[in-house]
């Protein structure tokens, strides 16, 4: 009798006496692996601390492989009525399970100023692909950026200055001009940039947009504009990089073999995301730098990675653990450290006051870049149907770049596509 | 039976009435919407263009692997010095996983330090962006589904030739008869079953193909190296468009039930089995 009434004490204060006299809620957390590292290895560290510290509380992460085999596990589930506790997807995906009723939105755990504070503690670029309608359907748990890698031997080589990588448009084609070496026979050896576009172009070609002060879709993400001059403008840029001026490689260029491409000295100037840093600083055998993408008629880069969103069809007590896991995950201090062990860029401008990431920055300065680029960094293209919508602009960029359509017809074709998709979610 | 109907076909059936619903989303369920799902194939450009790919593909993947496994066959079936380690070798690329194998074709292609490209750069060539020119990616893709395949078929070729009886060739040799022709009258015939066998397999595997496509091109550059059944994955598991994929899915089905009826109808009459 005395032991049921101190287990119906225990329950009635929350309060756990002893790990059986208390049920767990099992929150399942499924998260991709897109960088190298010992990724799985920290999360399970995580989790383990996590329950450590909220007994009443049991995340059982899941390694779910990449974020495309992800979400499709996570949808899947989904339709099968058992979604797991929470997931970590690309932010651009928001659209995607809003449209399938598959999440919740953020703000319905919001109760307490702290919890109003921590929404708040976030860089504003960072939340942008989580918010429509609005709510705000994700968090920023591992995002990035594009940044512009430069190999410091190869610009000394050219006579350059080895400091100072290019600022604009302009600089790109004169410092790519003097970067790009050829044999005897007219084959190029050496080139002087590469921004590759296989797989998902219209990430990168958001740089240029960006830059050339194109905005590719509205916040509501029901309407996008491919066909701005602007963004036409920014397209023939890519295009005459190789075209015009000869110093980008022809054709589509891979995502996957950049940044072996910079490592083996092929190419002087890379985009890619900050993601790569830690591989590339690995594995560099020359001295090279990171700067901000080169500005046009302003700088410009989008962001990306993943979002940390809570799943509909879970009970309350799920919901709010993922919740309290969320927060705890994004704690400044673990922010920083998750950072530093990752490559990815801190989420709150908190985590760069840490003495961690402070330390860390003074060692290895490239590692603020991204930061520094941020507040001039868009959200990444996003609408309903997005993938598909998405999918229009990649076709018509990599007809651009393969020289099978103008920039513009390209871009014209693709916005006919993408309005037909969209006409349903006005 | 229980297994057949659960797994094989339950799902087909169930495919097919999908493909006559719209694809629900949230707070619309699916609606029955007749042949509309059909007809917005039929206007599909990407799916012409996968379909035409896929057409090319098959039409040069399979006489050149066929031909290829019957080569390595007859070779490595004669007694020749390191016999086993011949056809170890050629047996390699099936036993490798192929998503492993697709990201090291990767970097052969690669413009500039890419195998291929160094030994066109040895002999005086220039290099070529191999998987990233629209006209170069489906034959550059074809040649590792030749590499794949051709060393699978051998194994079939090379056991239906060890199991001809050896008086054929001593018989040929006694009268006199030249190797081509022994080849052509005697072991081609002989190997009727075999290759018919190996046609299927080729045939559907030519449909079947997607794990090289995800990795090596994702159907690019601009569906340059799209196939159906990548395009498929596209629709059903990017797009989660149910509606349309279940259309696909259909297609697909009967493209391969058209490949076993052939072998069942057609080409089995005219292969005498010993």
């Amino acid at each position: 009798m005395k032991h049921v009434l101190t287990t119906v004490a225990a329950a009635a204060f929350g309060v756990c006496m002893s790990a059986s006299a208390c049920a767990k809620t099992d929150i399942t957390f499924y998260f991709p692996v897109a960088v190298g590292g010992p990724i799985t290895k920290i999360i399970d560290q995580y989790a383990k601390d996590f329950n450590h510290e909220n007994p009443d509380l049991n995340v059982l992460p899941v390694y779910s492989g990449t974020y495309q085999e992800t979400i499709v596990k996570v949808l899947t589930a989904h339709k099968a009525g058992k979604p797991p506790g929470a997931a970590i997807l690309l932010s651009t995906d928001t659209f995607t399970l809003a449209d399938e009723d598959a999440i919740v939105p953020i703000d319905n755990f919001v109760k307490s100023e702290a919890d109003r504070v921590w929404m708040k503690s976030f860089f504003p670029a960072f939340m942008l692909n989580g918010q429509f309608a609005n709510k705000t359907w994700g968090v920023p748990f591992q995002r990035s950026t594009v940044v512009l890698y430069w190999n410091k031997d190869l610009f000394k080589a050219a006579g350059l200055d080895p400091n100072i990588p290019p600022q604009n448009w302009e600089q790109t084609v004169s410092m790519g001009q003097k970067l790009t070496k050829k044999d005897a026979s007219g084959n190029v050896t050496q080139w002087g940039i590469q921004v590759p576009s296989s797989g998902f172009p219209y990430w990168l070609f958001q740089g240029f947009s960006t830059q050339n002060d194109a905005i590719l879709a509205n916040a509501d993400g029901n309407q996008v504009k491919y066909d701005d001059p602007n963004a036409v403008a920014a397209l023939q840029y890519w295009v005459d990089l190789s075209k015009k001026y000869g110093i980008h490689p022809s054709g589509v260029v891979e995502w996957g073999t950049t940044p072996r491409d910079f490592l083996e000295q092929k190419v002087a100037m890379i985009w890619t995301t900050t993601g790569n840093l830690t591989n590339i600083r690995s594995n560099a055998k020359f001295d090279f730098g990171v700067a901000m993408l080169p500005a046009g008629k302003r700088r410009g880069s989008p962001t990306g990675g993943g979002n940390f969103f809570i799943f509909k069809k879970t009970t309350s007590q799920e919901q709010e653990g993922a919740f309290k896991f969320a927060k705890w995950l994004t704690q400044p201090e673990r922010a920083a450290q998750w950072s530093i062990d990752t490559g990815y860029v801190a989420v709150s401008p908190a985590a760069y006051d840490t003495p961690a990431l402070k330390k860390y920055a003074t060692e290895f300065p490239p590692a603020l870049v991204a930061r520094d680029q941020l507040p001039d960094a868009v959200a990444e293209l996003s609408t309903h149907d997005n993938q598909r919508v998405t999918k229009a602009l990649n076709d018509g960029l990599q007809a651009a770049l393969t020289g099978t359509k103008t920039p513009e017809q390209a871009m014209k074709e693709a916005q006919a596509e993408a309005t037909r998709l969209l006409r349903t979610y006005k | 039976m229980v297994l057949l109907v659960g797994f094989t076909h339950f799902p087909a059936v169930a495919t097919f009435i999908d493909s006559l619903m719209s694809t629900p989303r949230a707070g619309r369920a699916a609606v029955f919407v007749g042949m509309e799902n059909y007809r917005v194939m039929l206007e599909d450009p990407i799916f012409w263009k996968s379909v035409m790919n896929n057409f090319w593909f098959a039409f040069i993947t399979i006489p050149f692997s066929i031909g290829m496994s019957i080569l390595m066959a007859l070779w490595v079936n004669d007694k020749i010095a390191g016999r086993d380690f011949l056809r170890t070798a050629f047996f390699l690329p099936t036993v490798l996983p192929m998503i492993a194998v697709a990201n090291i074709w990767i970097f052969f292609y690669t413009p500039g330090y890419g195998l291929v490209n160094q030994i066109l750069q040895l002999f005086g060539f220039a290099g070529h962006n191999w998987l990233g020119e629209p006209n170069l990616v489906l034959g550059s893709v074809i040649v590792v589904a030749i590499w794949k395949e051709a060393g699978f078929f051998m194994i079939f070729y090379l056991a239906a030739l060890q199991s001809l009886s050896p008086s054929y060739k001593e018989a040929a040799q006694i009268e006199g008869a030249s190797a081509w022709y022994f080849f052509r009258r005697i072991q081609w015939p002989l190997l009727m079953p075999t290759t018919i066998f190996v046609l299927i397999n080729a045939l559907i595997n030519a449909f079947r193909m997607v794990d090289h496509i995800i990795v090596m091109t994702k159907g690019g550059p601009d569906n340059a190296s799209s196939l159906i059944l990548f395009y498929l994955y596209e629709v059903g598991f990017k797009f989660w468009d149910q509606g349309y994929a279940s259309v696909l899915t259909v297609v697909l089905l009967c493209i391969l039930a058209l490949v076993g009826l052939l072998q069942f109808f057609i080409l089995d009459r005219r292969a005498h089995y010993q």
